[in-house]
Formats: C-alpha cells, sequence, structure tokens
C-alpha cells in the first residue's frame, strides 16, 4: 500500500513494514506509485507471482502431495477402527468448502453424511479432526446447526455426533458465540444444539470474536506499535485500547477448554461457531497443540496447518488479501490465521523446548499466507485450488521448506521431544505482545539476535564435543583390543 | 495451630489443609498431605502487612502480604486462634530493636574467618583503585574520618585533589544533610566523572562560595571539558517548591561553566502508591487482559522505570560520548540519587555486569553511601511513609536490560530476585540501618553474616548461561534504544508475581543451556583425558597396557539434559462453566506438584529464600521435590559418575 506525495512513495507492506522511496522527478514518481498500485491489486488470481514463479532449487519431495488425509487415516487406523474415510464429497457437491476427502464415524454411511450436510450451514457437516489416543475421545468440527426458530431437528446429526461418545459418557459441545448471538441465529435460520435432542451433550459458549472485529483490532495495534511518540502511558493504553491481547486470551482459553474437555474430563467434544471456517479452526488446531506433541514438531506442525486450515476450508484468500494497511474497508478481511499463529508463539514461549521449529517459521507461515511465490494459500478452499489447477500450476511452499537447508534455519536448538499435553497460563501476566511480528520493523534485533546465536553455539559446540568423545572413545576401544590381542600374541 | 487451610489464589479448587506455627523467626505452614508434608516457610522481616477478614461459615481469614510479593491466604477454624496469631504476627513482624532480627540469630555454621573472609569479599578501596582513583585529579579525603563533616557518608570518600578540606566542610554546610558532592564514578579513559551531592541550600537567592569551588574543582579534575552537567532528578515543580523551604536548586548564573538539567523522577511517596497499585493489579483474581493493561499503565510503574532509566542513559552518554562530568543530586542525595548513579555506572563500565561487580556497585552507591535501607524496607518498626521500592525499581531497571541485552550481564534473573529478597529478609547484615556510622556502631561485621559471601558460593546457580566475557555486548558502554522504545519496558511477572509459578514459562531456557554447558564442559575434561591416554597408548604401541576401558553408559550422559523437559502441568481454569460439571478429573491431587515442578528446577539454590526452609533448621526443601518431578535438572550424580570413571580408568 502505499501514499505517494511529492517525490515520496511510501510503501506500506503485508509484513508490516514500512518504505520510504524519495523519487527525484514528481512524473517518474506518480509513474512508479501507479505502477505498483496496478501490481499490487491485480484482479485475478491467475496472473499472480505463484502461477509465474519458477523454482530455483531440486524439488525433492513435492509438497502438494506431503500430507494427504489418506496418510493421517493409515496412522489413526493403527490405533482404532471406529472411523472411516468417506469420499462423499468427492466433487465438492456436498459440502464446496470441504476437502474431497473426511474422516467421520465408521457407522454413519455417506446417505446419512448427505443429510447432515444439508442441516450444516454451508453443508459444513461433523467431521474427525483429532482423535486423542490416550483415551480414545474425539474433537469434531462443523458449521451451526440450522435449527432455525422452529426447532429443526435432524435425527442423523444427532446419531453422527452420539456416534463419537463412549456408552454412559457425555460430551462437550463448545460453541464460539456467546448465547446471546446463538439465540439470534436462530431467526436466520441457524441455530445451536438443543438439550432436549442432543441430551448426552453439554453445551459451552466460549465466546471468540468474529473476524471483522479482530481486523479492527489489527488495524489499531498496527498503528500503536508505529506510533514514535515517547510517552509510556499512551503506549500501555493503545496496547490495551487495540484489544488485541484480549482476544489472544480468550482464544488461548477456549483452545485450553477444548483439550481441558478431551484430556481430563475424558469427553468427546464439537466445536462450532456459525460458519465453522475461523474461530472453529482456531481453536481445534490449538487445542492439538496442547495436546498432541506430533503438532510441535515441524513436519507435524505442516500437516496440521495443512489439515486445520488449507483443507478444512479457512478462505485464506479472502482473509489474507491486504493485511492491516489497507485504505479501503476490505469486507473479507481478517488476520484469523495470524492469530492462531501468534497463540502458537504464546505456548512456545512458555514451553520453549517443546516446539522442534522456531519463531522464524511461524514468521515465514505469516508471510506466506499474505504473500508469497507459492501457491500454497492461494483460494479459499481445496474446491477452489482444484480448478485453479495450483498443485499442477505452481510450487507448493512444503517443496521448499521441508528441504534440509531450510529447514536447518527453522530448528529449534532448544527441542526436545515432550510427549505430555502442555497446559499454558492464560493470566495477563503470561502472555505478551508478539514482538517478532509488530515490532519486527521497529525494534532494535541485533542484541536479540546475537543472543539466539549465543544459544545455538552452546548446543552445537555440545554436540560436537559429543561427537569427538565417541570418536576417541571408539578408537581407543579398539587400539585396547588391539593391544590385547598383540599381548595375547 | 491446626486444620488451618492455605488458599491457592489462582484456584479455589486448591487449598491445602496443614497446620500453623509461629516461631521466634518464621511462621510456618505444614501440611497434612501423607508423603510429602509440603511446608512453607516465611521469615517475620518478610511480612509487609497482616490482614484479618470478615469471618465466613468455613472459617476465619488470614491474608498475609509480603515483602517478596508473596501473598499467603490462610483460614483459620477458630476465630480465637486467628486473633491470637494476627496479634502475635503483628508484633513479631516489627521489631523494634535491630537485635531482634533474624540475621543475629542466623547462623550458617560458618567460623569465624570465613566470615570474616566473607565480609571481605567486596573491597571499595580496591574497587576505586580499579576505577583509576586516588591518581593526578582525585583524592582520598579524611574530613568525614569520624562521621564529623557528614554522617550518612562512608568515611573514605573520594573528592577532587584542588578541593580543600575547607572547601568540603563549607560545600557540605550548604547541602542537604550535609552531603557534599564527593566521587561514584570515575571513567579511566576520559577522565570524566560522576559524582553525587544533595540538594543546595539555595533557597532563592543564597550563595555559597565553597560549593561554587567545589563545582568548580569537579570541573577541573576533568581536564578535557570546559564545563559540567548538573542533573537534577527531581520534576522540576518539586525543586522549586523546595525553595520555599530554603532548599533547592543550583542557579546557572551563580556556579560558572555548568549545564543543569532537570530529569523527572517522581518522590518515593509517589512510588510507594505506584507500586501499591501495581500489586494491587497483581492480585486481582483472574483479571481481564484490560483489567491488567489498563492497571498497570493506572500504576504509573513502567513510566517511572523508564523515567530512571532515561536519567541513567543520559549520564552515560554525558560520560561515555561527550567526556563530561555530571553532577547528580535529588533532595537528600540518597534516594534517585543512587539510583541514576548505579544505573549509569551500569551502563557505562561492564565490570559492574558481572557478578562481583555487581556487588560492588551495590555496596559502593547504595550501602556506603547512606541509602536508608532500615527505612526504606521497613526492618524496624517505623514510619510507614518512609517506606519506598527504591532499589527494587534499581534492581527492575537492571532487568530490563537484561531483557533488551541478553548476553551483556554475567548473572541472571534469579540474581536479582535473591537480591531483592534478602535486602528485606534481614537474614544478613549487608542491609541492616540507614548508615554506615550506624552499621559500625551495631558491629555488623563481628555479629552477622555477609549476603555476598552467600551469594558467590552458589554462584553457579546465578550464572547466564549467555555470558561470554569475549562478547560484544560485554565490553564498553550500553546503548539501550531511546527513540521509541515504550514497548521495550515490560511488566516483570519473574518478581512480582514471582510466587505463581503457574503464571512463569513451564520451561527454563536459562536452566536448560546451564545443563547444556555443563555437560560440555565434563566433555572437554572426558576429551582431554582420552586424548591423553591414545597418545600414552600410540607411545607403547606394543607395550603392556592392560587398562581396561570402563565402557560407559553414554545414555547416563545423554540422559542429563532430557529430564529438563518432563515437565507435566496443569490447566489452569479455563472455564466457570467446568466447575459446576461434575469433574472426573483423573487426580487433582498431585497437580499441585506438578505445578510447584515448574520452579526452575531449583535444586533448592537458595533454600532459606522463596517460602520453603532454612539452613538453620536443615529442614529439605520438599517443595522443590515433586513426586512426578522425576530427576531434576543437571543430575549431578550421573556426570560426577562418568566423570569418576574416567579419572579412574586413567
Amino acid at each position: 500500500r502505499f501514499v505517494g506525495s511529492l517525490g515520496t512513495i511510501v510503501i506500506k507492506c503485508k509484513d508490516l513494514r514500512i518504505i520510504q522511496l524519495d523519487i527525484p522527478g514528481m512524473e517518474e514518481c506518480l509513474n512508479i506509485a501507479s505502477s505498483i498500485e496496478a501490481l499490487s491489486t491485480l484482479d485475478s488470481v491467475t496472473l499472480m507471482y505463484p502461477f509465474f514463479y519458477r523454482p530455483m532449487f531440486e524439488v525433492l519431495e513435492d509438497g502438494w502431495s506431503s500430507f494427504l488425509l489418506e496418510q493421517e487415516f493409515e496412522h489413526l487406523s493403527s490405533v482404532t477402527n471406529e472411523w472411516r474415510l468417506s469420499c462423499v464429497n468427492k466433487d465438492f457437491s456436498v459440502c464446496p468448502s470441504y476437502p474431497p476427502v473426511v474422516i467421520v464415524p465408521k457407522s454413519i454411511d455417506d446417505e446419512a453424511l448427505r443429510k447432515v450436510a444439508l442441516f450444516r450451514y454451508s453443508g459444513r457437516f461433523p467431521v474427525l479432526s483429532y482423535y486423542h489416543k490416550k483415551n480414545g475421545m474425539a474433537m469434531l468440527r462443523s458449521s451451526q446447526p440450522l435449527t432455525g426458530t422452529n426447532g429443526r431437528r435432524c435425527k442423523e446429526d444427532e446419531k453422527l455426533i452420539n456416534a463419537t461418545l463412549r456408552s454412559g459418557r457425555r460430551g462437550f459441545v463448545i460453541d464460539t458465540r456467546p448465547l446471546n448471538v446463538a439465540q439470534q441465529a436462530r431467526a436466520k435460520g441457524g441455530g445451536f444444539e438443543q438439550e432436549v435432542h442432543y441430551p448426552q451433550w453439554r453445551r459451552i459458549h466460549k465466546y471468540i470474536e468474529r473476524f471483522h472485529i479482530v481486523q479492527e483490532s489489527f488495524i489499531k495495534l498496527v498503528e500503536a506499535c508505529n506510533d514514535q511518540s515517547h510517552n509510556m502511558d499512551r503506549w500501555l493504553s493503545k496496547l490495551e485500547a487495540s484489544n488485541w491481547l484480549t482476544h489472544i486470551k480468550e482464544l488461548l482459553t477456549a483452545a485450553c477448554l477444548a483439550a481441558q474437555c478431551i484430556d481430563r474430563e475424558g469427553a468427546s467434544v464439537l466445536v462450532h461457531g456459525s460458519e465453522g471456517t475461523d474461530s472453529t479452526l482456531q481453536v481445534t488446531s490449538l487445542a492439538q497443540i496442547i495436546l498432541d506433541p506430533r503438532c510441535r514438531t515441524i513436519r507435524g506442525f505442516e500437516a496440521l496447518v495443512v489439515r486445520e486450515w488449507l483443507q478444512a476450508g479457512h478462505p485464506f484468500q479472502q482473509r489474507c488479501a491486504q493485511s492491516a494497511y489497507s485504505n479501503s474497508k476490505q469486507k473479507w478481511e481478517a488476520p484469523v490465521f495470524l492469530l492462531f499463529l501468534e497463540c502458537v508463539w504464546q505456548i512456545h514461549r512458555q514451553f520453549p523446548c517443546s516446539f522442534e521449529f522456531n519463531e522464524h517459521f511461524l514468521i515465514l507461515l505469516f508471510e506466506h499466507a499474505y504473500a508469497s511465490q507459492f501457491g500454497t494459500f492461494l483460494g479459499n478452499n481445496e474446491s477452489e485450488r482444484a480448478k485453479l489447477k495450483l498443485p499442477q500450476k505452481t510450487m507448493s511452499l512444503w517443496s521448499w521448506v521441508n528441504r534440509p537447508e531450510e529447514l536447518s534455519r527453522f530448528q529449534n536448538p532448544l527441542y526436545e521431544a515432550n510427549s505430555l499435553v502442555i497446559w499454558p497460563s492464560v493470566a495477563p501476566q503470561s502472555l505478551q505482545l508478539w514482538e517478532g511480528i509488530f515490532l519486527r520493523w521497529n525494534r532494535p534485533s541485533r542484541f536479540l539476535e546475537e543472543a539466539e546465536e549465543e544459544r545455538i553455539n552452546i548446543i552445537k559446540y555440545n554436540k560436537e564435543l559429543q561427537a569427538k568423545v565417541n570418536v576417541l572413545r571408539r578408537q581407543l576401544a579398539e587400539m585396547e583390543t588391539d593391544g590385547e590381542v598383540q599381548e595375547e600374541e | 495451630v491446626e486444620n488451618v487451610r492455605l488458599l491457592d489464589r489462582l484456584s479455589s479448587r486448591r487449598a491445602v489443609v496443614g497446620t500453623l506455627y509461629l516461631t521466634a523467626t518464621h511462621v510456618i505452614f505444614v501440611e497434612n498431605g501423607s508423603e510429602t508434608r509440603k511446608e512453607t516457610w516465611v521469615l517475620h522481616s518478610q511480612i509487609s502487612s497482616i490482614e484479618k477478614q470478615a469471618t465466613t461459615a468455613t472459617g476465619c481469614p488470614l491474608l498475609i502480604r509480603c515483602k517478596n510479593f508473596q501473598v499467603i491466604h490462610l483460614v483459620i477454624p477458630q476465630e480465637r486462634d486467628c486473633h491470637d496469631v494476627y496479634i502475635s504476627l503483628i508484633r513479631l513482624a516489627r521489631p523494634v530493636k535491630y537485635e531482634e532480627l533474624y540475621c543475629f540469630s542466623f547462623n550458617p555454621k560458618l567460623d569465624k574467618e570465613e566470615r570474616e573472609q566473607g565480609w571481605k569479599l567486596v573491597d571499595l578501596n580496591e574497587e576505586y583503585n580499579r576505577m583509576g582513583v586516588p591518581n593526578n585529579y582525585w583524592q582520598i579525603s579524611d574530613v568525614n574520618r569520624d562521621y564529623g563533616v557528614c554522617d550518612s557518608y562512608p568515611t573514605e570518600v573520594y573528592v577532587p585533589k584542588s578541593a580543600t578540606a575547607h572547601i568540603i566542610v563549607g560545600s557540605s554546610k550548604f547541602r542537604s544533610r550535609r552531603r557534599f558532592p564527593a566521587l561514584s564514578y570515575y571513567c579511566k579513559g576520559n577522565n570524566a566523572s560522576i559524582c553525587r551531592s544533595s540538594q543546595p541550600l539555595s533557597g532563592f537567592s543564597a550563595r555559597c562560595l565553597e560549593d561554587e569551588q567545589m563545582l568548580q574543582a569537579i570541573r577541573k579534575a576533568n581536564p578535557g571539558s570546559d564545563f559540567i552537567y548538573v542533573v537534577d532528578t527531581r520534576p522540576k515543580l518539586n525543586a522549586m517548591a523546595n525553595r520555599a523551604a530554603g532548599k533547592g536548586y543550583e542557579n546557572e548564573d551563580n556556579y560558572s561553566n555548568i549545564k543543569f538539567q532537570f530529569i523527572g523522577i517522581e518522590n518515593i511517596h509517589v512510588m510507594r502508591n505506584s507500586l501499591q497499585k501495581m500489586l494491587e493489579v497483581c492480585e486481582l483474581k483472574s483479571p481481564s487482559m484490560s483489567d491488567f493493561l489498563w492497571g498497570l499503565e493506572n500504576s504509573g510503574w513502567l513510566k517511572h522505570i523508564k523515567a530512571i532509566m532515561d536519567a541513567g542513559i543520559f549520564i552515560a552518554k554525558a560520560v561515555a560520548e561527550e567526556g563530561v562530568s555530571v553532577l547528580v543530586h535529588c533532595s537528600d542525595g540518597w534516594d534517585r540519587t543512587a539510583q541514576v548513579c548505579s544505573v549509569a555506572s551500569l551502563l557505562l563500565d561492564p565490570y559492574y555486569r558481572t557478578m562481583k561487580g555487581f556487588m560492588v556497585l551495590i555496596e559502593k552507591d547504595w550501602v556506603s553511601f547512606g541509602h536508608k535501607f532500615n527505612h526504606r524496607y521497613g526492618n524496624l518498626d517505623g514510619d510507614p511513609k518512609e517506606i519506598s521500592p527504591v532499589i527494587d525499581q534499581f534492581i527492575e531497571c537492571v532487568w530490563q536490560l537484561m531483557e533488551q541485552f541478553p548476553c551483556a550481564f554475567e548473572f541472571n534473573e534469579r540474581f536479582l530476585i535473591h537480591i531483592q529478597h534478602h535486602i528485606y529478609s534481614c537474614q544478613f547484615g549487608n542491609f541492616l540501618c540507614n548508615s554506615q556510622k550506624e552499621r559500625r556502631e551495631l558491629k555488623i561485621k563481628e555479629r552477622t553474616y555477609s549476603l555476598w559471601a552467600h551469594l558467590w558460593k552458589n554462584r553457579a546457580d546465578y550464572l547466564n548461561p549467555l555470558y561470554r566475557s569475549d562478547h560484544s555486548q560485554t565490553q564498553g558502554t550500553l546503548h539501550p534504544q531511546i527513540a521509541p522504545c515504550n514497548f521495550l519496558y515490560k511488566f516483570w511477572s519473574g518478581m512480582y508475581n514471582r510466587f505463581e509459578k503457574g503464571l512463569h514459562p513451564r520451561q527454563s531456557v536459562t536452566d536448560y543451556l546451564m545443563a547444556v554447558k555443563e555437560e560440555t564442559q565434563q566433555l572437554e575434561e572426558e576429551l582431554e583425558v582420552l586424548q591423553e591416554r591414545l597418545a600414552n597408548l600410540q607411545k607403547s604401541q606394543s607395550g603392556n597396557n592392560k587398562v581396561k576401558s570402563k565402557q560407559q553408559d553414554r545414555s547416563k550422559q545423554f540422559g542429563l539434559y532430557t529430564s529438563n523437559n518432563s515437565l507435566a502441568n496443569t490447566p489452569q481454569e479455563y472455564s466457570s462453566d467446568l466447575k459446576s460439571f461434575p469433574s472426573r478429573s483423573p487426580s487433582q491431587g498431585d497437580e499441585d506438584s506438578a505445578l510447584i515442578l515448574t520452579q526452575d528446577n531449583l535444586k533448592s539454590s537458595d533454600p532459606d529464600l522463596s517460602a520453603n526452609s532454612d539452613q538453620e533448621s536443615g529442614v529439605e526443601d520438599l517443595s522443590c521435590r515433586s513426586p512426578s518431578g522425576g530427576g531434576c535438572l543437571p543430575s549431578e550424580d550421573s556426570g560426577k559418575d562418568s566423570d569418576e570413571a574416567v579419572f579412574l580408568a586413567g
């Protein structure tokens, strides 16, 4: 984004950087400005960089097929046979924002799924999001049920979600809207699961702010961070007024609650809001970070992003079009994914040794979600991506990131696999602004980078020593046995 | 008192029942729990306030707030018992004589020589020599030999060579509490210095020739510069108000070649209230983000911290970059002046960023120059209006700098927290009384022990793993960013929510790296031994070398730092809804211990510290030992094991 005047072009980037260029000629300046303007607001997706980008590296593994749901299901089948892969949506006709294959309870057939899809907003019927191996509990996600004002019900829907319960146990529905909003939704044909029809389920309303509010908050926060005034008080009150950290706290709390229901209460959970494409995904993906050690590895986290965001139909193209500096008001713009990444960062900060990746990896995903030479984050769902033929025409981010030389930059030197559930603190004292994103361009980072380097060096030196000692030990052992042999001779 | 309940602020579910004991020095709470019998020890001198709340159905609540920011919430079943405890604690927490303080009964079982050795660890004469004085410009003055000129100054002060006894005495008469300008820091590189004093008694127009000569002498001691800065750390309004009382600030017209500068740091009363407000925010039960940020802003605490830092940065810049000497004062020159001089010294001189140097710095700028420890930290019962977190603020400034310059300090956060703790604990004699004179009269050095020796003995626990003496951040002056820097100042939950371990990161990078470094050191040693043996073997290639190499269990060594991660923890109350739901949660019981495990695997580095136990009693630090904790940090045993094996084999 830019504001041009008197030979000065200010380019405001989606990664929150602001670049100011002074250009001598007025006319030249205007030309450059309009070119940048035109090139940064292309109408057609197919004109975007990923379609022209030619990689300068050798593709070792095609990222487009690195994370297939079939693989995930194979993994699941090794511990339970209560689930099946369904291809009911193979031509995207049952639910346009779902991938062609989904995991559902084994006892529910495709016919029933079609009926349930009609009962759920946009056809987003409940599907498996996460299976907790420890106790066999499941986390499902969907969109709101279309109960309407007259309390419509759908026997198949009830059967579907009840199929995830152990006999005699109850489950939780986590609705990401406050009760009154959920009630109002009935007037528009939406609604929520009523106790009468879902006696085994207990509903919890855990409010997470809608996406457009979050966008406002994002804009305010970025403004505050760029404010050069010298007053300490103004900074804190602006930070407070942006409400950004409040959203972080709410979101983490909801995710912790979902995780708590599964791990501590031993109950299955269904998460949804209205559409099931924003706050729902935030909650289900964060809960997995907390519960599942696999998601804290680099590959596992990539799989999580693919499964719970890309395949689950988070509308990246709508949400990540303009970032925080947009002149015109963008109706669909919202940093929903960024909020998720920041929550991961908050947990990472509290458990600095439990993640295989480092902060740079999260920042990388933030950048590529907004602007990228790779096709991964283009389109709003799998159906659109298939139509655009992205796997054929563009390169996947994962093809690049997962090459060993790139991976090394994103590894956390302190990582030690931690197989436990990690419960973060959500108290305000425990949450901090993510400086790596918001103050990235205006804080002095040299000293922090030096510290990071120092950490890496300490660990590297340790590993080198270990290797050396091992070699010497082996040599010594060999020589000794040789010596003994000689002696015997 | 039996059947007392200790409440957990974060969760009402986690109350524990136990027995409360009051001893001559401590409040002790012992849990009834079967195996662990966790104990909580609180020194009486740490108690800041005791509040008895309205009796409820379950009993009589008693709230004990401590100076190290611990809050203990007890419920005592019988109203009468509660009242007794309350009355006794009020008496015990407010001693009237120094002799009642813990340091006079504390005995770490060191002999006389060790004690004397301990007091010699920090030697200010040595420090002034290190700075490069006395020299051609500065000399030691004995005018205050028997505290005759200024009773809150040390006996030995450094003054410009050209300042005669006459000038010093004359100047002292023109300064509040006779605190005349004296050397705090001397910069060997360019002769610039930091001097300190109290405000001049200038009123609206009074002058003092000797005082003017004194400032001239300070300027002349720095031949490279033709003026000095006079920094008044008070807000201008306060300084002006002081003129009405016959005090005030230097008039630039009367003093030749000075540049006068106000830096608005608020007074001790504002700071006390600010801390109070911030602590109220910390104590809120499940605050929202807005409550917290709003409360933090409203307290003004970070604004005050920034003001102190700004003053320090200004002075450091004047000295290092402009080569200009600075005279710093506030009103009496023992609070804000101490803060600002020590922050500036810390920025200027890497030595003060080492563990030893930091001890010296506190000894120099705070202890020797008569910071009123007794009054400010309420060691003896006194005027509550005198209490103020002056040195706490300095300690926080250091922490803020550590956050910005992670490799610049030899010590870690724990070091700062433990110093803060002991400033209030009165377990060591260092911070007793209000001046050197009083301490000498009390014979502190003969009757108590020195904290510095104690910290030095345990220095391994206080090391910053990122510190390297040859790193660029450990050289020369630190330059914190000034321009947009508001966001650089952060709330220090490690200090103010110190006892709520659940709020802190569950894994400590510092401890992890220290464990790695320890292992690295062992590897280095082993490498050396192996190389030597290899060389020997090669020499006597055909020889009769019968050394049986005991192949070591490598996994043992590798196991060293995996334990770091075996942290279990526990969910907080994320939803009030859940509470009403029949909790099927498997084991609420062991969660508590899991929480405590986050105590950065403290190996009970300082057992008397925190709420645990103390050396004298020899009670083990149970709270650190959690059943699920497994091997705590550097399992020294396995480490030593392998070392010994190597040496035996060699």
